[in-house]
């Protein structure tokens, strides 16, 4: 069936809370006001207000919240409006969720789904434009799965869900009216396994969440000049799926690294990691990293274009692997 | 509508009840536990068999104790750092918990917590948590659950009186009363938060009247009398159970050493004479001359439950100390369920 | 004076004979009537016989070779006597038929080397230089400050400056580098541009022009009788006068390098070779320097284990200008297709007696038609022409070659 982004994601959440009493709903806006982006449209008429929790404004607390439910045996899906706010809650997720099973000696875990839009959008400016998913990627204890295609929403958001670990899950608010073909009856996709959404054979493009479709469409412009891009999706930030990554460019000997954070320290600098240690012989040039730009979000429309991936961006970082 | 009660529970004496007397002999007996463990454990440190931070609960023994005997197997307990006393009253052995704080492979979090992260998941034992105010949202989502569950469980949160003023505590205080959930929030207000007294920190001195922000029930409660803090917590997870309504309780103690082993006793924020006039009310010594002014118990019973408690943790010193690290394999485990 | 002895037609319709075997010896008396050869015609074994006495002084052809009638196959003369003429004709050039040089031939000359001095390689052209036994240092780096890429070793000339196969190393006269990379000029870009656009990868345009050969065809036949070396073929005068005529225009000797174009210094032909299920082109490397005999001997080799399949991977490789040829077959004339990144190649047709004007007059000459193909973003149709004016003229004036 084709589905928007948004409606996989919605679909995801009722199937699951269909299946499992213990999962609920909980975040701002997420049950009167059918969800900030309507990602949980209906869902506090099927399930009522128990299971379709309105929070205050107060991430940290309502953090903490989930957590603690998670703790002794529930499983929380608590939203946060962007992930821009979720910094407020960044201890519980950190300091609580990441550590709670480790401190306990695998006594007491948190089967918590945090999620929300991440990244940019249009304009939104300084605060509400950030990237974080390296922060949480970060950190032992914790998964970060950022799905780029509706198919990829639904099964990935149903895997967080199932997942006995804290899972950090990053949408796309310019992806939620995307979409695209999702497969009928239950669709799972397993977190930790990335995925090729065009096979090539002259450079792989790493990209995940919404430098995906930014790939796709350099890979198109680079089909016409006659180079072949292997589009690899990361999906899962982590545990990230280091073989997809070493078998693809080990094939094709060239790699561009696409991602819409900041350069220090982000996603793409672990997978340049991994690819020069163990892909080091196969290496024809070195990877490079196509990011957002190492500043805050400006406002000015051009201005923000100009510090977001573009396929031009893409383009050219291929061509220069392949030294044309 | 919850009731917005202030209560200064009476310090004076209450009547003891006969039928109790053997718990009240159990919670003296616990009190000493935790007062000879919380000692050995000092001593521990300072000959460095406990390492990083340690800290002990010395002079505040009746507020464990009192609370903890109100509850039942089932409801959930979640503490700040300074939390070997509850855990020992919980149930955890003494044995493990001081293995614990060697760190050893027999600890209550297999040696990978310490001193601030004691867990035990059978008893409700969940936590041992390091961030000041950062576990009270634990809590009241423990006591989410419980509603969305439907049970009569209680969760209680321990901590002190510094973290009141984190953004933490609001926030999961309005919750709890926003949503009606049967959580009770145990402020053991020692008056210091680490080296700042709490005039010095708190706009409002009375911590209990914060609750009226959130319409929450709460009460001022003497922590150095046993009988009283029980009392009140009595009344706090009734509640709890048969409302879902949550309390505030302001327990009023202090802690005879210092924050923790890294801290002096005084220091610079408080006189010796403060400390020492203090002591004059140690709860241990409260309780047992109360007992034993009622014929509960002897002088000779005291001194044979002091002695025994020492030989327990004595014992578990000993057990601790050959108890064996654990295996280097134990580093990459419990990061994730499934690894 | 010594007598010239030439193939004689033995037959009304012969117009050449194999020389067979060789009755008289270098230094031998000869007397009138003497057989000094045995020679198959197109109809028989017939003898030559002598014309003249006196004593034998060369053979200018060895056995086994097949001489146009007329051509000179003896020398007969006064005994000690000394000849003239020098047996091949080939151009003397310092050294290079001398035996094995004092010094082998110097390696090709380092790229432009990196500041470091260190050779710049990605990992997987040093892994894959290391397996196929190619020497890193030998190969010229197109990524950049000279880093040598996989392109680098999969391109022709992937052994540039491997010591030329055995005994017949090769002095280059001047030193230096081997090449010269030039930038594209604007107009050179927009060329490129345009013309990629409209014809496809390589925009190629053709030029056709027809060479009197009939000076050509009795330089070889010249050449047979004289000495024992190789036999020299038309293909092997074609190719000699192709490397000098790239000599004189050295547009033509280039390669399209995408983003430059390489001006190539040295001359490498590559050597159009029929095999079972296809084609090969074997490379004669330097061939400007090398001698006719040189380049008969080479290319006989060579075509040979072309077709036996025993070719190694240098030797058909690194070429900067190509030759095709299919006289033998009976082809007038045809295109030839570029073999990338060549710029050129020139398709040789059969040599054919043919009515044209000739001083005012109707004569049979014989022609060859040359048909060239030229990748228009390296060579302009003009350039491409002055090269075909050049090598024609040196085919109409072999002794032009010596000059």
């Amino acid at each position: 069936m084709n589905l928007t982004y948004r409606d996989a994601l919605n679909q995801a959440l009722r199937e699951e809370m269909q299946r499992d009493p213990d999962v609920f709903l909980m975040g701002e806006e997420v049950g009167v006001y059918q969800g900030a982006y309507k990602v949980s449209r209906g869902l506090l008429e099927e399930f009522g207000p128990m299971r379709v929790v309105d929070t205050p404004i107060t991430e940290l607390g309502f953090a903490g919240v989930g957590v603690g439910a998670a703790m002794v045996g529930l499983r929380p899906v608590v939203e946060f409006m962007t992930w821009n706010f979720a910094l407020l809650a960044i201890d519980q997720l950190v300091n609580s969720a990441a550590k709670m099973r480790y401190m306990s000696n695998g006594q007491v875990g948190v089967p918590a789904v945090f999620r929300g839009p991440g990244g940019s959008a249009l304009q939104l400016a300084a605060q509400h434009s950030q990237a974080f998913e390296s922060f949480y990627a970060h950190i032992p204890g914790l998964k970060v799965v950022m799905p780029a295609t509706p198919a990829d929403a639904k099964g990935l958001l149903k895997s967080a869900i199932r997942d006995d670990d804290p899972v950090i899950f990053i949408e796309g608010e310019m992806l939620y009216n995307t979409k695209g073909e999702v497969p009928e009856g239950e669709h799972l996709v397993p977190l930790g396994k990335a995925d090729v959404k065009r096979a090539g054979r002259d450079v792989t493009i790493i990209c995940h969440s919404k430098t995906v479709g930014v790939a796709l469409k350099a890979a198109e412009e680079l089909a016409a000049a006659e180079v072949e891009a292997e589009v690899l999706d990361l999906r899962t930030i982590r545990p990230l799926d280091e073989e997809a990554v070493v078998t693809s460019v080990a094939r094709t000997h060239r790699c561009v690294v696409a991602e819409e954070g900041w350069p220090f320290a982000g996603v793409g600098a672990q997978v340049v990691d991994i690819i020069q240690r163990e892909v080091f012989d196969e290496l024809d040039a070195p990877v490079i990293r196509v990011t957002g730009a190492d500043v805050p979000m400006p406002y000015n429309k051009h201005l923000e274009r100009a510090a977001k991936v573009d396929a031009a961006r893409i383009v050219a970082a291929v061509n220069e692997v392949l030294y044309r | 509508m919850a009731e917005a009660t202030t209560t200064k529970s009476p310090t004076r004496n209450r009547g003891l009840e006969p039928s109790k007397a053997g718990d009240y002999r159990r919670w003296l007996r616990q009190m000493m536990l935790i007062r000879r463990f919380e000692e050995k454990a000092g001593e521990a440190y300072s000959l460095g068999k406990i390492g990083g931070f340690c800290h002990l609960y010395i002079g505040q023994e009746a507020v464990a104790v009192g609370s903890l005997a109100v509850l039942g197997p089932d409801d959930y307990i979640t503490c700040s750092y300074r939390e070997h006393g509850h855990a020992l009253v919980r149930g955890v052995s003494a044995r493990t918990v001081m293995a614990e704080l060697f760190g050893k492979a027999d600890g209550c979090s297999g040696g990978k917590g310490g001193s601030m992260h004691l867990f035990d998941a059978s008893l409700g034992f969940l936590g041992g948590h390091a961030i000041v105010g950062g576990h009270i949202p634990l809590t009241t989502g423990m006591a989410f659950a419980i509603k969305y569950r439907n049970t009569s469980q209680v969760a209680v949160c321990y901590f002190g009186e510094a973290a009141v003023n984190n953004g933490a505590f609001h926030e999961a205080l309005n919750m709890a009363a926003l949503w009606k959930l049967p959580a009770v929030y145990i402020c053991e207000n020692n008056r210091y938060g680490m080296g700042t007294a709490l005039e010095r920190a708190s706009a409002i001195y009375d911590i209990s009247e914060r609750a009226s922000s959130y319409d929450m029930a709460n009460e001022v409660v003497d922590g150095q009398d046993v009988l009283v803090v029980h009392a009140a917590m009595m009344r706090a997870v009734q509640r709890a159970r048969a409302d879902k309504h949550p309390t505030l309780l302001e327990v009023r103690t202090y802690r005879f050493m210092g924050h923790s082993m890294s801290d002096p006793i005084h220091g610079h924020y408080r006189t010796r004479e403060e400390v020492e006039g203090q002591r004059k009310r140690d709860p241990i010594g409260v309780w047992s001359q109360r007992l034993i002014g009622e014929g509960m118990i002897d002088d000779a019973a005291v001194r044979a439950m002091d002695q025994e408690v020492a030989a327990e943790v004595e014992d578990a010193y000993q057990f601790a100390d050959q108890a064996p690290d654990p295996a280097p394999e134990a580093l990459y485990t419990d990061v994730y369920a499934h690894p | 004076m010594a007598t010239r002895v030439v193939m004689e037609a033995l037959s009304p319709t012969m117009e050449e004979g194999r020389l067979i075997e060789w009755k008289k010896g270098e230094g031998e008396a000869v007397a009138v009537g003497d057989v000094l050869a045995e020679v198959e015609t197109d109809k028989a074994v017939m003898e030559l016989t002598a014309r003249a006495g006196g004593t034998l002084l060369k053979q200018v052809v060895p056995a086994g070779t097949t001489v146009p009638v007329s051509q000179l196959v003896a020398l007969i003369g006064e005994p000690g006597e000394q000849v003239a003429m020098e047996p091949n004709g080939k151009e003397r050039v310092a050294d290079a038929t001398t035996p094995a040089p004092a010094t082998p031939a110097p390696p090709a000359p380092e790229p432009p080397a990196p500041v470091s001095g260190r050779m710049k390689a990605s990992p997987l052209a040093r892994r894959l230089a290391a397996e196929r036994g190619i020497d890193l240092g030998s190969l010229h780096g197109s990524g950049p400050e000279g880093r040598v890429v996989l392109r680098d070793l999969e391109r022709p000339g992937a052994v540039a400056g491997r010591p030329v196969a055995a005994a017949r190393p090769v002095v280059r006269t001047a030193g230096g580098p081997a090449y010269t990379d030039t930038p594209l000029t604007p107009i050179r870009k927009t060329i490129a541009k345009r013309l990629a656009q409209s014809l496809g990868p390589v925009p190629t345009f053709y030029l056709t022009t027809e060479v009197d050969m009939e000076r050509a065809w009795e330089a070889r036949g010249a050449l047979t009788g004289a000495g024992n070396g190789p036999k020299v073929s038309f293909n092997d005068i074609i190719i000699k006068c192709v490397a000098l005529a790239l000599r004189q225009h050295p547009a033509c000797n280039a390669w399209w390098q995408d983003d430059h174009i390489r001006y190539w210094h040295e001359i490498h032909l590559s050597m159009a070779v029929a095999v079972e299920d296809g084609l090969i082109t074997p490379v004669i490397r330097d061939a400007d320097l090398k001698s006719l005999r040189e380049i008969a001997a080479e290319s006989q080799d060579l075509a040979g284990r072309a077709r036996d399949r025993r070719l190694k991977p240098e030797e058909y490789t690194g070429g900067t200008f190509s030759v095709s040829n299919l006289g033998m077959l009976d082809i007038d004339e045809f295109t030839a297709i570029i073999n990338p990144p060549e710029a050129g190649i020139l398709a040789v047709g059969r040599i054919v007696q043919t009515a044209v004007a000739h001083d005012g007059q109707l004569a049979l000459r014989r022609r060859m038609r040359l048909t060239m193909s030229c990748d228009h973003r390296v060579i302009d149709g003009a350039t491409g022409a002055r090269f075909l004016q050049t090598l024609k003229a040196m085919l109409e004036n072999p002794l032009a070659m010596v000059y």
